[in-house]
């Protein structure tokens, strides 16, 4: 009996979900009695997983796995799982993880929740709470199989230091051709930019900015803050912004830390994208603005004088605490 | 081609939220249901290729009666026909082992489902569905163009995408890119006659696993006011931001 988890990296470095993940698994590890081992591919040292709790490493090497394969990572993943006995395999929340992780589930005959929030309730009989109805509510899923399969929302559990001993060993996966039936032509990708997946910081911009001609001054605060940029669906409908930086309910998820919400009015579309987000500001010009509802933090002001003033103390900030 | 599209009947996404019997039920009562709009991008695609490649589209359901007007909105969008297995869903693995059943009797070539429903937003319905019949398998799909049995397709990605090469069969988790919104259908009054003479099959559901099951619900706790800060004092909302919420 052991917890597998699928540690993700990106040119050759962890991703930030990979250390939350195993974080969480370590807590659960702990309750169990039983220790934590992460799969990673193409990771010749993946050390620094064990600051998380991670005891063991089974890293895989291969030039078929160099780029995301969701049917060879997950079959991987399953012999993994199949050679550690584990009974519990805790994945992230990311498009690729999320992609995996129902094909992890049917190689292991085993039950799956996603989006879950919290350590389980309970482990005997094994509930989970997770996210429904666009987070909205909280529902407690219940898994009666052996092995259970947990997808951890992002940013629902943090990171949480516990130094293992540690060691890492090379897994000879067996990868049949039939694995490879999907396979990826080309990747485009947006480089030096930090993605809303990524981020710790979103600054979204909406129709209050009045046009794209406006957008430095979102671009110039994100870059201030170390953030990414979003917009709102109207914005991108427009054209205004790519559809790529469109977040909502039929756009991308937003589950950061600080959410500052410029010009955007909040429709209930918009609010179901972004409100897994911890911390959520709003500057608009109409009080009545149903953003305000949500919103930690609110300034009723007009964003072309708000916003400059807030990069210029911002700068100020940064300089005096770093 | 055959195409499968499959359709979760779910609240629009106004709908108040709230839960009955001891928070283990959601309350339906007032509540309007619409085709999750995940679905309606694929099932619209289905449709482009019903109109250009000479496809076959059928519209799956998993659920009650009540669910039939779901499913008639589908015939009446252009779907060929319908089918509801009727059960009541009790996770995303149960509708995955149902949809595979359907899948194997009709042998269709793609299925498109909603990369993930607004009510249980469980996303493993699709994943589930090609782990099932060991089918190839694309997930938070853009862009999807079928030449004889070679598929092109697009993923989204963590800040970017990919372009994927397969073949038939597929099974394709949906999300809007398969179409834009503007592409989205409004029945007419047409297409509303027509819906009613279509073949809409019922049946009943297939033996199945069980995995998860959902116990009860929670609403999150009421959030505390807005904390206004004046347009004057920026320096306050920084203030906050580094001390109170620690985000900076």
């Amino acid at each position: 009996m052991s917890l597998i988890i699928y540690a993700e990296s990106q040119e050759g470095r962890f991703k930030k979900v990979a250390f939350e993940i195993a974080s969480y698994a370590k807590n659960i590890a702990d309750t169990l009695g039983t220790t934590v081992t992460a799969v990673t591919f193409n990771t010749p040292d993946a050390s620094e997983l064990s600051k998380y709790g991670v005891s063991k490493v089974l890293n895989v090497t291969s030039d078929k796995l160099t780029s995301f394969n969701a049917k060879a990572y997950s079959d991987v993943i399953n012999q993994a799982a199949k050679k550690e006995n584990a009974t519990i395999v805790v994945l992230s929340s990311t498009t690729d993880s999320n992609y995996l992780a129902p094909l992890v589930a049917i190689s292991l005959n085993a039950g799956f929740a996603s989006n879950v929030v919290a350590l389980p309730v309970s482990t005997s009989p094994f509930q989970v709470k997770r996210n429904a109805f666009s987070n909205k509510a909280f529902l407690f899923t219940e898994i009666s199989t052996e092995v259970k399969v947990l997808g951890l929302a992002k940013n629902s559990f943090g990171l949480i230091e516990n130094q293992v001993t540690f060691n890492q060993e090379s897994f000879n996966a067996t990868l049949n051709d039939s694995l490879f039936r999907v396979k990826v032509e080309s990747v485009e990708k947006v480089s030096g930019k930090v993605t809303i997946a990524d981020a710790e910081i979103v600054v979204s911009g909406g129709r209050g900015l009045k046009g794209p001609e406006n957008w430095g001054l979102i671009e110039e605060l994100a870059s201030v803050l170390g953030a990414a940029t979003a917009c709102s669906k109207p914005v991108s409908d427009l054209g205004w912004r790519p559809h790529s930086e469109h977040v909502g309910q039929t756009g991308k998820p937003v589950a950061t830390n600080l959410y500052i919400a410029i010009g955007i009015s909040g429709a209930i579309q918009h609010i179901a994208g972004i409100n897994s987000s911890r911390v959520k500001v709003v500057i608009n010009t109409d009080p009545d603005a149903p953003f305000f509802k949500v919103a930690d933090y609110g300034i009723v002001g007009d964003a072309f004088e708000v916003v400059p003033t807030l990069i210029q103390k911002l700068k100020e900030f940064k300089a005096q605490n770093s | 081609m055959k195409i499968l599209v499959c359709i979760s009947h779910v609240p629009d996404t106004t709908s108040k939220i709230n839960f009955i019997n001891g928070d283990s039920e959601f309350d339906t009562n007032g509540v309007q249901f619409v085709i999750n709009p995940n679905d309606e991008f694929g099932l619209t695609r289905a449709i482009w290729f019903q109109e250009q490649q000479a496809a076959t589209v059928t519209v799956v359901n998993v659920g009650g009666p009540e669910t039939e007007p779901t499913l008639r909105k589908a015939l009446a969008i252009g779907a060929n026909e319908a089918i509801r297995i009727n059960a009541i869903s009790t996770d995303g693995f149960f509708v995955a082992q149902q949809l595979a059943e359907v899948v194997k009797q009709g042998s269709y070539d793609v299925i498109i489902c909603g990369k993930e429903s607004l009510d249980y937003n469980g996303g493993m319905v699709p994943g589930m569905l090609a782990g099932i019949l060991d089918a190839n398998f694309v997930n938070s799909c853009t862009d999807l163009k079928i030449d004889g049995s070679q598929v092109t397709a697009i993923r989204e990605i963590d800040g970017g995408k990919e372009t994927i090469s397969t073949s038939l069969p597929i099974v394709i988790g949906g999300q809007k890119g398969l179409v834009e919104e503007k592409d989205l259908r409004i029945p007419n009054m047409r297409g509303i006659m027509t819906a009613r003479t279509k073949t809409l099959t019922v049946l009943e559901p297939v033996a199945s696993n069980v995995a998860t099951k959902a116990v009860k619900f929670e609403k999150p706790p009421a959030r505390s006011a807005v904390k206004l800060i004046s347009a004057d004092n920026i320096d306050e909302l920084i203030n906050l931001l580094h001390n109170e919420a620690k985000v900076i």
